[in-house]
């Protein structure tokens, strides 16, 4: 296979981290066991190590977020960086200004990072395609594309709830898949790490054109979906990103998709119940389900910390300074 | 190639130079902390030969190295565990070979992360002089004089071996 030579430089080493597709099996480990290192970091009296001190860091935030704005945020802060937070919706796109220029103007002040969220599909790889050669990107979410961290820590906590053999395992992704670039992302880092067998399930107005090419089983119906299932995967509805009536009412989608402590009973006794947040409750799950045993929902929150810590580390070290 | 001892004879001495330290009264509960990779497995010997009653810890200090900008990052980091409360402890600080003391700073910075310990001892299998920072070891197991292309290598856990390699 070709080399992805914008996110992976010409050691092998991560570059940018811009989307799943495009890494190898290789690199997601590396990715896995780093941060498992990092995870250790927390249970320090001084939560903090001093690897990228001096480095600078900007969070630039086209679309609205706090849960992955916030880990990001501790993340390069843990790694001892200097981290800036410019929301951007409220600042120079207002004005005028164009990306490039917003671009050049955060360059001009010498930062080594840029970690983007925007609501158009390949923001992060256009910024990287421009960024100068020694700054790297981190993808926090494009449009409908990808959200590879989130797919990261996602996997992380996988391999900490049920081993690194993700070769017999069933996980189910559930909900609306069409407008997520969530479980995008998802599908390929569980194809890329052999999962056993890799179902989406969803009514048919939320399911992509061709969702049976992307490498999974695709159900219409939740109960056969999580049939015998390890892991389900809950994904949020996306009002803002829904045009139309996809859905006849988001009650009628509780009473189909909606997952309850009666429906998990068809999943594997064991199974552990992931949501990438935030839950519209008694919509993608009831709250005995989300606050229950087999959630490890606010875990997800925790190791997206560590994940972050590593992918940016890794990046920042890579030494290649040649463009993509 | 000289000849070198058996690494088991120099952690025997190693064992009698520490016991004595130990048995100080005021030494109470010490714990002994390894440093990745051939620290931890001299670490492991002295646990066990002193019957250390505290777990073992152990020590990876990659995220703390002062050429993470030059050489970037270690592909297989393994996480720290220190089983036990670095505050008001004695530690014993255990490295296979002591060379500029660059890892020794690290490893201290990294301690100090965790809490603030009643002393650090640190005992080292060789020492191969080199010192670049003003640290030195208590416990040394033997000094090897090395010339300027030579580098001294543990290999191991089972058997444990030293090596005087040519460097490229």
């Amino acid at each position: 296979m070709k080399r992805d030579s914008l996110q992976i430089d010409s050691n092998g080493q991560l570059r940018h981290f811009l989307s799943i597709s495009g890494l190898n099996r290789q690199v997601l480990n590396d990715i896995l066991d780093t941060a498992e290192s990092f995870a250790g970091v927390t249970e320090q009296t001084v939560k903090k190590v001093p690897l990228l001190r001096g480095k600078t860091i900007v969070n630039l935030f086209f679309e609205a977020s706090t849960r992955t704005r916030t880990t990001f945020e501790l993340a390069a802060k843990r790694l001892s960086a200097d981290v800036l937070n410019i929301n951007i919706t409220q600042s120079s796109a207002a004005k005028g200004e164009t990306l490039l220029d917003t671009l050049r103007n955060l360059e001009a002040m010498h930062v080594d990072m840029f970690v983007v969220r925007h609501a158009d599909s390949g923001a992060a790889h256009f910024i990287a395609n421009n960024v100068a050669a020694h700054t790297r990107v981190i993808n926090a979410g494009d449009g409908r594309h990808s959200h590879p961290t989130q797919a990261m820590l996602d996997m992380f906590t996988i391999r900490r709830v049920k081993g690194p053999d993700f070769g017999r395992l069933r996980v189910a992704i559930v909900g609306d898949i069409q407008h997520s670039r969530v479980a995008r992302s998802q599908i390929h880092a569980l194809n890329l790490l052999n999962t056993g067998e890799v179902r989406i399930v969803a009514p048919k107005t939320l399911l992509p054109a061709h969702a049976e090419s992307l490498g999974t089983h695709v159900f219409h119906n939740l109960q056969q979906g999580i049939k015998d299932v390890d892991v389900i995967i809950m994904l949020r509805l996306q009002h803002e990103r829904m045009q139309g009536a996809l859905l006849p009412s988001e009650h009628e989608y509780f009473e189909l998709f909606g997952l309850t402590e009666d429906k998990l009973a068809f999943a594997s006794p064991d199974v552990t119940v992931m949501h990438p947040g935030p839950i519209n409750r008694g919509v993608e799950m009831d709250s005995e389900v989300a606050d229950g045993k087999r959630s490890v929902i606010l875990e997800q929150v925790t190791h997206g910390i560590a994940v972050r810590m590593a992918v940016m580390s890794m990046a920042m070290s890579s030494k290649d300074t040649t463009p993509g | 190639m000289s000849d070198l001892e058996d690494t088991a004879t120099i952690i025997d001495d190693m064992v009698t130079q520490l016991a004595e330290h130990i048995s100080h009264p005021g030494y109470t509960n010490p714990a002994i902390v390894g440093i990745h990779t051939g620290g931890v497995w001299v670490a492991e010997q002295l646990h066990r030969q002193l019957g250390i009653t505290e777990p073992l810890g152990s020590l990876d200090i990659s995220f703390y190295r002062d050429d993470f900008t030059r050489i970037g990052m270690n592909p297989v980091v393994k996480p720290s565990e220190l089983p036990f409360s670095i505050d008001d402890r004695h530690i014993i600080l255990v490295d296979d070979v002591l060379f500029t003391g660059r890892t020794i700073r690290a490893a201290l910075n990294e301690l100090f992360d965790y809490g603030r310990p009643a002393s650090i001892m640190l005992a080292t299998l060789i020492d191969r002089g080199g010192r670049e920072l003003p640290i030195q070891a208590n416990i040394v197991g033997r000094h090897v004089e090395l010339k300027p292309d030579e580098q001294i290598k543990l290999s191991g856990p089972e058997p444990m071996k030293l090596e005087i390699q040519k460097t490229a």
